[in-house]
């Protein structure tokens, strides 16, 4: 299979990927691991006229706990972040999540920037982003600015960058007080993608009840959502498996259900319910 | 300074070997190696990032899918291919091993599959079954049924761990 024939810049630094865009025109894309833009061009899904390269851009890449958060480098890809102790030790949920990512070879070359940004609606990390209320940073010609993962993901494979920014980092906050959290999915048997991935974050107060709680869903519709309804009905009550259960019933409520060849609509909404369960089950039980 | 270009010039170190080719930008690079370089050991098998054929190894240590990245994206890198990882006379271990415990049939998945067991005994020499089978899940063979390649992959660290007590046999 053969792309279409494209413009190829390969930039040594955020100035240069800027200057780059700004020749090469608004259609140009980015490329990081490419892992799911690279097929769809194959395919002639798509055909951006310019690709503008980032993987050797300096400082782009790599993991920091720092104060304010675990920061990540939008470069940084997948089996580092699976495999990194400060994400294990911060957010299990979000380095199982990468671990879960295709298989090896893709993840040592997909990016958690590029899997943002590309926000494919059965992709794993939009639903740990949006479950974390994570930061993501853009820069542009203009300058830098912060988008909350909540007001990033607008639309099917459609995200709050316009054109001419780049994804560079990733914030996530660091938990405070009685949390655990967990991902799991039903991956697609053939492909990995998520049909239904569940992201969820548990808090218990003093009390033994749920303080916050927060799930992020993803293969389930045309993007990925918080399933707010569910969470609302959660906070003040017992983490009892009969509240989770009956909790559980609203986790589409905040979506269209899709449908494909491989799960019909009926499908999809039984497994969102379930995995909303067990995810939220596993996020308490990983409570210290 | 970021030059665009629909034809360019890429520098690889090859098994060992600096190269220099002029190619589209389009280029995929499994048809780079296989077409531009003659390393037809790359195979292509499924052309869509699933079924692991066209694995090489990045930079000594990264197992990637060269039917998914672009020739001119490793430009001023190092790739090991199945040529590079042993000789007939002298075959790697891993080779050796896929060899000893019949952990191939058709041989078709064999150069990615083996390049993808070298990149997990580096980071885990001493790796489970289930280990292997999760570090493998990207590699699909059709024929062995993985059971004499996980045979394999044991036997192979069992070899690079201790270099001088392990002796194979070929018959």
């Amino acid at each position: 299979m053969i792309p279409a024939a494209f413009d190829y810049y390969r930039a040594k630094s955020i100035q240069e990927a800027f200057f780059a865009k700004q020749q090469a025109g608004a259609d140009a894309k980015w490329i990081a691991g490419g892992h799911s833009l690279l097929p769809m061009m194959k395919l002639r899904l798509a055909t951006p006229p310019a690709l503008i390269d980032i993987n050797e851009i300096d400082g782009l890449s790599g993991i920091r706990l720092q104060a304010d958060g675990l920061v990540i480098g939008a470069l940084t890809h997948h089996a580092e972040i699976a495999h990194s102790e400060e994400v294990v030790r911060t957010w299990p949920l979000l380095a199982q999540a990468a671990g879960l990512i295709g298989d090896r070879q893709v993840r040592n070359r997909g990016t958690i920037g590029g899997n943002l940004a590309h926000a494919d609606p059965a992709s794993d990390l939009p639903a740990v982003a949006l479950a974390l209320e994570a930061t993501l940073v853009a820069e542009g010609p203009s300058g830098r600015r912060e988008i909350p993962a909540s007001e990033f993901f607008v639309g099917p494979m459609t995200t709050a960058l316009s054109d001419d920014e780049l994804l560079t980092q990733v914030r996530f906050p660091v938990p405070s007080g009685k949390v655990g959290s967990f991902y799991c999915k039903y991956p697609h048997p053939a492909s990995g993608y998520a049909v239904v991935g569940v992201a969820a974050v548990a808090q218990l107060g003093p009390d033994g009840k749920f303080q916050a709680v927060r799930v992020g869903v993803t293969g389930v519709g045309m993007w990925a959502y918080r399933a707010e309804t569910t969470e609302k009905e959660l906070v003040g009550k017992l983490p009892t498996q009969e509240n989770i259960a009956s909790a559980a019933q609203h986790a589409v409520d905040e979506t269209d259900v899709s449908q494909d060849l491989f799960a019909s609509e009926q499908y999809r909404t039984h497994l969102a319910a379930l995995y909303t369960v067990k995810a939220l089950q596993a996020a308490v039980q990983a409570i210290q | 300074m970021a030059v665009s270009s629909t034809q360019v010039s890429v520098h690889v170190k090859i098994n060992g070997q600096e190269i220099t080719k002029e190619c589209e930008v389009r280029t995929l690079l499994a048809y780079f190696l296989r077409e531009q370089l003659g390393l037809t050991g790359v195979h292509v098998g499924c052309d869509t990032t699933s079924c692991g054929a066209c694995t090489v190894l990045l930079d000594g240590k990264t197992a990637i899918k060269s039917c998914t990245v672009f020739a001119p994206q490793v430009d001023g890198h190092e790739l090991l291919t199945v040529e590079g990882l042993g000789e007939a006379d002298h075959l790697h271990p891993i080779q050796q091993a896929f060899w000893d415990c019949h952990a191939l049939q058709c041989g078709y998945c064999t150069p990615g599959m083996e390049l993808a067991v070298l990149a997990l005994l580096q980071r885990n020499p001493n790796p489970t079954d289930e280990e292997i089978r999760f570090g493998l899940s990207g590699n699909l063979c059709r024929c062995t049924g993985y059971k004499n390649i996980v045979k394999a992959v044991h036997q192979a660290a069992e070899i690079m761990n201790h270099p001088s007590t392990s002796q194979s046999v070929t018959l």
